[in-house]
């Protein structure tokens, strides 16, 4: 019987109460949670996406640099705190399904168990002050 | 398996005529195997009166703790067997994120708190719990870590066809508007789906968890909600408020009770009750 790491529970149950945006993955990347603030910034309810493995929400709101770059799904912070394990903080811009243009600060880190298993990992980001 | 409880109250030992029925002995519950295989799951003050039965033929003794909460530990060094240089007692718990087993034990059992240092226990060995499944006699013991203040773990232990569900110190309302979410988004559910006895907190009553939420615990109703989406078949309520004397224990069950899904039965946990699956 699937059930999520009480972690990574007692981690969505936390954003879910929180006027920030979180966005949580699993260890796979996996978007497993988004919490309301998140969905407002990103312009959907997390109940219309769902679950969705990174390749598909890595390139959703279509990531891309100052420059106009698309921006790699590894390169992403939540991306690189699942893979290497640290907190990492950037910035870049995302595209809404809707078309409009949101620049984003992201703060993220990996959440660790007591068994140094990593979980998976939580993004907090809001609009950039630019 | 059979399965006796023999400390029932939750947070502090309440005896007294107000709770002769339901018990004053915080949580302790021996579950004991067709092979012989003895576990006591936590160490509440319920294990003094257990290690005073408990019969010379007993050679090995497997203690499985939750947390560290006092009134988890606090009948630890007046257990009898613990003194016996006969009984080999095997102490099962978990560490925290810095301190292992034998750290976060000796807290307690050493001075000031306590007389007897550890070390001074003649057949006590001490066992991380390991992350997963593993077996213990006859049992295949399930640990993981639930919704509760600090490192606590509860417990799926399995037999042939039996499934006993310890969560004695749980609260997977925590957070949550509309309780309960869907299954694996709850806490405790990989312990509980379809267990055959579900020994679950209900400290409080719906009112009294509206005033103590985060503290850890669960209010009888989520305890029925939490049965019900584990689809476990038999729930007996645990931890008793100390504050609740029997008659108001019989009141809040039969109020919550009133109205079960078909194919739950719900006891209110009693010191001395006993369940053979």
């Amino acid at each position: 019987m699937s059930q999520h790491p009480i972690e990574v529970i007692l981690t969505r149950q936390l954003a879910s109460t929180l006027a920030m945006p979180v966005f949580l993955v699993d260890t796979a990347g996996t978007l497993v949670f988004y919490n309301e603030p998140a969905e407002a910034m990103l312009g959907m309810r997390f109940e219309e996406t769902g679950e969705m493995p990174a390749a598909e929400w890595s390139t959703l709101w279509s990531p891309f640099e100052h420059d106009g770059t698309p921006l790699a799904p590894e390169r992403l912070p939540l991306m690189i705190a699942v893979a290497e394990r640290r907190p990492v903080h950037g910035d870049f811009w995302i595209r809404r399904t809707d078309g409009a243009r949101r620049h984003i600060e992201a703060t993220a880190f990996p959440l660790t168990r007591v068994t140094d298993e990593v979980l998976g990992a939580v993004v907090i980001f809001w609009e950039a002050a630019s | 398996m059979k399965v006796r409880l023999w400390g029932t109250r939750g947070s502090v030992a309440s005896p007294g005529p107000d709770t002769a029925r339901y018990g004053g002995n915080t949580s302790c519950v021996e579950v004991g195997g067709a092979d012989g295989t003895l576990l006591v799951l936590d160490a509440g003050t319920g294990i003094r009166p257990l290690g005073r039965v408990l019969g010379t033929t007993v050679r090995r003794i497997h203690i499985l703790l939750t947390h560290f909460h006092m009134d988890h530990v606090q009948g630890l060094g007046f257990f009898a067997p613990l003194y016996d240089s006969n009984v080999e007692t095997h102490l099962w718990g978990p560490g925290s994120a810095t301190l292992n087993l034998r750290a976060r034990l000796m807290r307690y059992l050493s001075p000031p708190l306590f007389p007897v240092h550890l070390r001074d226990l003649p057949r006590l060995v001490l066992h991380d719990l390991p992350t997963g499944e593993f077996d213990i006699g006859e049992f295949r013991v399930r640990s993981d870590r639930v919704c509760h203040p600090g490192f606590t773990v509860g417990y799926r232990i399995t037999a042939r066809d039996a499934t006993l569900t310890y969560l004695s110190d749980h609260e997977p309302a925590l957070g949550v508007p509309r309780f309960p979410l869907a299954a694996d988004w709850t806490s405790g559910h990989a312990l509980a789906h379809d267990a055959t006895l579900l020994v679950h907190d209900a400290h409080y009553s719906l009112a009294e968890y509206a005033q103590h939420v985060g503290w850890g615990h669960s209010a009888l109703e989520h305890a029925i909600a939490f049965a019900e989406l584990a689809r476990a078949r038999h729930l007996v309520t645990f931890h008793h408020d100390p504050a609740h004397d029997d008659d108001t224990i019989d009141r809040l069950t039969a109020a919550a009770t009133a109205s079960l899904p078909p194919g739950l039965r719900v006891t209110a946990g009693a010191e001395g009750a006993v369940f053979e699956l």
